[in-house]
């Protein structure tokens, strides 16, 4: 596959899953890069504990920069973004984060949808979006406003995910460039990286 | 969806015929407010949206009131009221009186489980709390001190890992899906509208709780409130924000000292 031609200028890899996501990033994680090109944020539906086990967790698996996001941190490239419990993850005009503690979104807070949607607004073309294995049908939206504004959309493959729900409901609904496994999904992130 | 002239239009519009002042609201948050809105109250095009919010100041009422974030609970992040319990309180205990300030207090359910913590520490009884927010509907709420009785396993699970070795329930009447708190909390409370935007302080205070408010602000406005919240502050007085806000690159930064690892702030110059 020659993905590194579907997108000229990546600057955002977005990555949202639920239940059986984890597992997937802990491969994905430590078969990145030394340095990326484009800034990856993960979204992730979690317990509403605000303590940092899930980032010292990923941590462990990389050796990229990692942070879970604080109101208004600006989007550096290279650097891995994690959502934080309890709080939408939305991308402003001028390349920042910020952070939105409304109602739940396909019962979720953080929202993929709402991240995916809001970075669509801003990065377009130049984002990918990933969504992962989960139980529920949130990232669908997202996904289709990714394509809407000229991105690029991935789901794993359902056979390969913990549970098959997620993606297949995008697969039903969203616009969707690649259907891919574990090993093609890091692959495909790998071949996107200009650094 | 809502373009980004369209935001400025009704912004404009907000400002001009209501002064209501959204422009320096974080734009992402609002514009997908907006959206929502538009879908929720079936509008067929963008200016009848607009229309509407021009020239009905009740459907007005509602707009704001659902452009502006209203989610709250009681004891959202224990490990926060376990640090004011120890930390804090046990410091303001020798005031004479302990002036406290809810900022964007929403429909109250922190100006309760902060009256059940000085209530606990034994200093209701020389507090007062004062609680604004930019909503007169929502202090309507607030002060009445009715809540649903659906979250309130929830909020006896946080009081408990907030440190609280009471009953839970004795704090409240429960009738017919609601509960009712003692009279005695909310008689230590007062509730006005005041907007973070545009009013001036009102007093001077031993502690501002401001909790996920100021996320929906830009820079600017984050600055200016954080100046008039410093203004406010008696002291060696307490600022406490929300788990993801901070006083970090603010111009008061350098007055403040953080207590222990929780957002809250110790002002020491």
């Amino acid at each position: 596959m020659a993905e590194n031609q579907v997108i000229d200028d990546c600057k955002i890899v977005l990555i949202g899953g639920s239940t059986g996501s984890i597992d997937v990033l802990l491969k994905l994680l430590p078969a990145l890069p030394p340095t990326l090109s484009f800034a990856l944020i993960i979204v992730l539906h979690r317990k509403n504990t605000s303590d940092s086990t899930l980032a010292n967790l990923f941590s462990l698996k990389t050796n990229l920069p990692l942070k879970e996001v604080d109101d208004k941190d600006s989007i550096v490239p290279g650097m891995i973004y994690l959502a934080p419990a309890d709080y939408h993850l939305l991308i402003e005009q001028d390349g920042t984060f910020s952070l939105d503690d409304s109602e739940k979104v396909n019962y979720s807070r953080p929202s993929i949808d709402v991240t995916f949607e809001s970075t669509a607004d801003v990065y377009g073309p130049s984002l990918v979006g990933i969504l992962l294995s989960g139980a529920n049908a949130d990232g669908t939206n997202g996904l289709s406003a990714i394509k809407r504004a000229g991105g690029v959309t991935i789901v794993q493959q359902p056979e390969t995910a913990q549970v098959a729900f997620m993606p297949q409901q995008a697969i039903l609904s969203a616009p969707i460039d690649f259907v891919l496994n574990i090993q093609e999904l890091i692959s495909f992130v790998k071949a996107l990286n200009k650094a | 969806m809502i373009e980004e002239k369209e935001v400025d239009l009704l912004l404009n519009d907000l400002l001009e015929v209501y002064g209501y002042d959204f422009t320096h609201y974080a734009r992402a948050s609002l514009k997908r407010r907006i959206n929502r809105l538009w879908s929720l109250d079936k509008f067929p095009s963008f200016a009848e949206m607009r229309y509407r919010v021009r020239s009905d100041p009740n459907y007005l009422k509602r707009f704001v009131e659902e452009l502006t974030v209203n989610v709250t609970e009681m004891f959202r992040d224990p490990l926060f009221y376990k640090t004011l319990r120890t930390d804090v309180l046990s410091k303001l205990a020798a005031k004479p009186f302990i002036r406290v300030w809810h900022a964007g207090c929403s429909t109250g359910e922190e100006v309760f489980s902060m009256a059940i913590l000085l209530k606990e520490a034994n200093l209701l009884h020389k507090s007062l709390l004062y609680a604004t927010d930019l909503n007169s509907e929502v202090l309507d709420i607030a002060r009445k001190g009715i809540f649903a009785l659906s979250p309130m396993k929830q909020y006896s699970e946080n009081y408990i890992l907030s440190g609280g070795k009471n009953d839970f329930s004795s704090y409240y009447t429960a009738q017919y899906g609601h509960v009712k708190f003692n009279e005695e909390l909310a008689g230590k409370m007062v509730f006005s509208t005041h907007n973070l935007v545009s009013d001036r302080s009102f007093n001077e205070f031993d502690l501002i709780l401001c909790r996920n408010v100021l996320i929906y602000f830009d820079k600017a406005l984050q600055e200016r409130v954080l100046t008039l919240f410093n203004e406010s502050l008696g002291p060696l007085s307490y600022l406490a924000l929300g788990a993801k806000e901070t006083l970090k690159f603010s111009s008061i930064q350098l007055q403040f000292q953080q207590v222990e690892t929780e957002k809250i702030w110790r002002k020491i110059k």
